[in-house]
């Protein structure tokens, strides 16, 4: 529920309304998507708004996410701008189609309401989704609040489409903890959105007056080389990301990078996130910098493909590196983002220390008291010159 | 503005996450920094649910649960036998009561020892919307309790939250406004 | 890509993997896997069709003659014809080696 949607100043608005309203300022063509909380006020909004007539677009009521992810993968073949939504078991369900629609290079735009995955069944926050589906070859950005949502949402439908990227764009926000939350929001016009993001105009499409297939067979002899020309396009839409982001910035004022910092420049200590725990994390660095300590944060804006340049900058001058995990890599190193992490930097002659942490699984909350102790801890496996081994936060034992 | 912190205790399908919403779109509207979400979960016509907003002159960078509210709402005056209202509430906060009973009665019987905004919302309710649906009257009571937000622009959100049934609950929220007597903490 | 080649280097592909030459199918001959081939008796034939429509490989057509025919280039002798025909009109016919 908001109240009126009025475009350039900011207005109180659900995070899930404000990626409906993205999605609709997108011009989107076909939404196909099965509700699951806590995506589901996306979907219910997208089909209100089509239905009253407010945006010219196929609503698609489908059985399944794996319908919905197959209808997309249909549609954007078929050169209709497509979006869906989903979370945790209905992302996990869309699992196979993931890998289908990246490898078919088709620019799929899907908002993923970050939720754990069952069991035990639970509905609430965490990124074992995601996680989950780290390898589809997808893009995936995480936003961090309400406004990014939003940005993200519009930005990614420009990057999909781009002809020199052509892949699916996953844009990740937590769920409940960004989609149930009204705040402010500044919906940008139809207009400038149309001049930033025009119509599209596939790479390829069905087309029965140009026929060509999609989606046969790779035999051994092809395989190989098929994965190679995928992932070197993930690869290469590095540099198309950091373009639109500049275009986006032009547009709209608001900037993003692949890694953001905050007031990272002279810290020993960093802490890293990826999405809403960073606006948490912000106010705890102000809380101990007001102490006089020289602390900072990394925030992993772009997960796929990783910026690893980037991030080994952002980390180069720290003694050590606390690093965020909200999933487990069972029987591995613990979290999949710090082993990222470590990848980066193993080859690096300096390298920070790195303090892993796993927090708020499930939906646990992640305190102001808990984030001043991940610091306290991380300062002291700096003082010691060794990391302990990774720790799950706020676990009774 | 130091942030302002408000739980509202309500059963499903009396609109606390409404009014929670009300509350903080009229405080962005007025140019101040808010957030109003539900208790994360599942949602259930009828079981006792909590929302929460936050208000603040600044940005607020915070995503973290609302332990320690300054105000404290409770809307369905059956609560008050079923859930700890006063659970966390900050030294110095406020419970606004929908209650049809009296300061020392209400004081007596739960052994609530804040300050206390009371209000019979039930029966405004009744006389100005028809339905003892009280989060808009609640509203009324808040402010009464604490100048939060400017009342104008709460009626003004209301009015275009609620549509067709707006008038009828700002008229509502205006007489709880007027009828709200607030009672100063004790020891 | 006009012409794909049998052993595309990775640069090469369409992008997802496309086959950009529509019904190149027809490019792959099965007619080289068959070991029988269908033969119709045309006193027996109705000329209903069930055949065309059965065909997995779509190679049964019409000839001059009005008849339904297999295009031996691509007929895998799989017999579903002759098992489909509502005359018993089809039989298989050993090839040759």
């Amino acid at each position: 529920m908001s109240g009126p949607i009025v475009a350039g100043k900011p207005v109180g608005m659900e995070v899930s309304i404000a990626i409906a309203e993205a999605a609709k300022l997108a011009d989107v063509d076909i939404v196909a998507a099965y509700p699951i909380t806590p995506q589901t006020h996306i979907v219910e909004h997208l089909a209100e708004i089509v239905a009253d007539g407010d945006l010219d677009a196929e609503f698609i009521p489908v059985e399944s996410e794996h319908s919905a992810m197959s209808v997309c993968c249909g549609t954007s073949a078929a050169g209709a701008r497509t979006f869906t939504a989903t979370s945790s078991q209905g992302l996990a369900l869309m699992h196979e189609i993931l890998f289908i629609a990246s490898a078919l290079r088709l620019p799929i735009v899907m908002a993923v309401a970050n939720r754990a995955l069952s069991g035990p069944i639970n509905i609430w926050n965490d990124h074992s989704d995601v996680m989950a589906n780290r390898d589809a070859g997808w893009v995936q950005v995480f936003a961090e609040n309400g406004q990014e949502s939003l940005d993200l949402t519009i930005w990614a439908f420009r990057l999909a489409e781009d002809k020199r990227v052509s892949l699916p764009v996953m844009v990740n926000f937590d769920g409940f903890m960004l989609s149930h939350v009204v705040e402010p929001v500044t919906l940008p016009d139809a207009e400038t959105v149309r001049k930033f993001l025009p119509p599209f105009e596939p790479l390829q499409r069905l087309d029965v007056d140009a026929p060509r297939s999609l989606g046969p067979v790779g035999i051994p002899d092809i395989y190989t080389e098929a994965k190679k020309a995928q992932l070197q396009v993930l690869l290469d839409s590095y540099g198309p990301i950091l373009e639109t982001w500049g275009a986006f910035e032009k547009a709209f004022g608001r900037r993003y990078r692949p890694v953001e910092t905050y007031r990272a420049d002279d810290a020993e200590i960093l802490m890293l996130t990826m999405g809403g725990l960073g606006e948490t994390a912000m106010s705890v660095v102000d809380e101990r910098r007001a102490k006089g300590e020289k602390v900072g944060l990394v925030r992993i804006r772009l997960w796929r493909p990783f910026p690893f340049d980037e991030f080994r900058k952002a980390v180069a001058k720290c003694k050590a590196l606390a690093v965020l995990d909200r999933a487990i890599s069972f029987g591995g190193p613990m979290g999949p983002v710090a082993s990222e992490v470590k990848a980066a930097l193993y080859a690096d002659a300096h390298r920070p220390l790195i303090v892993e942490f796993v927090v708020g699984l499930g939906g646990r909350d992640v305190t102001f008291a808990d984030f001043h102790r991940m610091w306290d801890e991380t300062a002291a496996a700096a003082r010691a010159g060794k990391a302990p081994a990774p720790r799950m936060v706020g676990l009774r034992e | 503005m130091e942030t302002q912190e408000i739980r509202f205790h309500g059963r499903g399908g009396q609109g606390a996450v409404t009014s929670a919403t009300i509350l903080a779109t009229a405080a962005i509207r007025q140019g101040r920094f808010a957030q109003a979400f539900p208790s994360f979960g599942p949602e259930r016509r009828g079981a006792p649910v909590v929302a929460y907003a936050r208000i603040a002159g600044a940005q607020i960078r915070n995503r973290t649960a609302i332990q320690q509210p300054h105000f404290v709402l409770v809307l369905d005056p059956s609560l008050l036998r079923l859930v700890q209202v006063e659970h966390g509430l900050r030294p110095g906060g406020t419970v606004v009561l929908n209650t049809a009973k009296d300061e020392a009665t209400v004081r007596k019987e739960f052994g609530f020892r804040s300050r206390l905004a009371l209000i019979d919302a039930n029966r405004i309710a009744r006389e100005e919307i028809g339905r003892p649906i009280t989060n808009t009257v609640m509203l009324g009571g808040l402010l009464r309790a604490a100048e939060l937000v400017d009342p104008k622009v709460v009626a003004e959100t209301m009015q275009e939250v609620l549509g067709a049934i707006g008038p009828r609950n700002v008229k509502a929220f205006e007489r709880a406004m007027a009828e709200t007597t607030v009672h100063e903490a004790r020891g | 890509m006009a012409a794909q080649s049998a052993q595309p280097k990775w640069t090469e592909l369409a992008a997802g993997t496309a086959i950009t030459v529509p019904g190149s199918a027809r490019f792959n001959r099965t007619g080289d896997w068959r070991s029988v081939r269908p033969v119709w008796d045309h006193a027996k034939c109705i000329r209903c069709g069930v055949c065309v429509v059965y065909c997995p490989e779509g190679c049964i057509g019409w000839n001059a003659q009005g008849y339904p025919d297999a295009d031996l280039e691509y007929c895998k002798g799989c017999g579903i014809c002759v098992r489909e025909c509502w005359t018993a009109c089809i039989r298989q016919v050993e090839e040759e080696v």
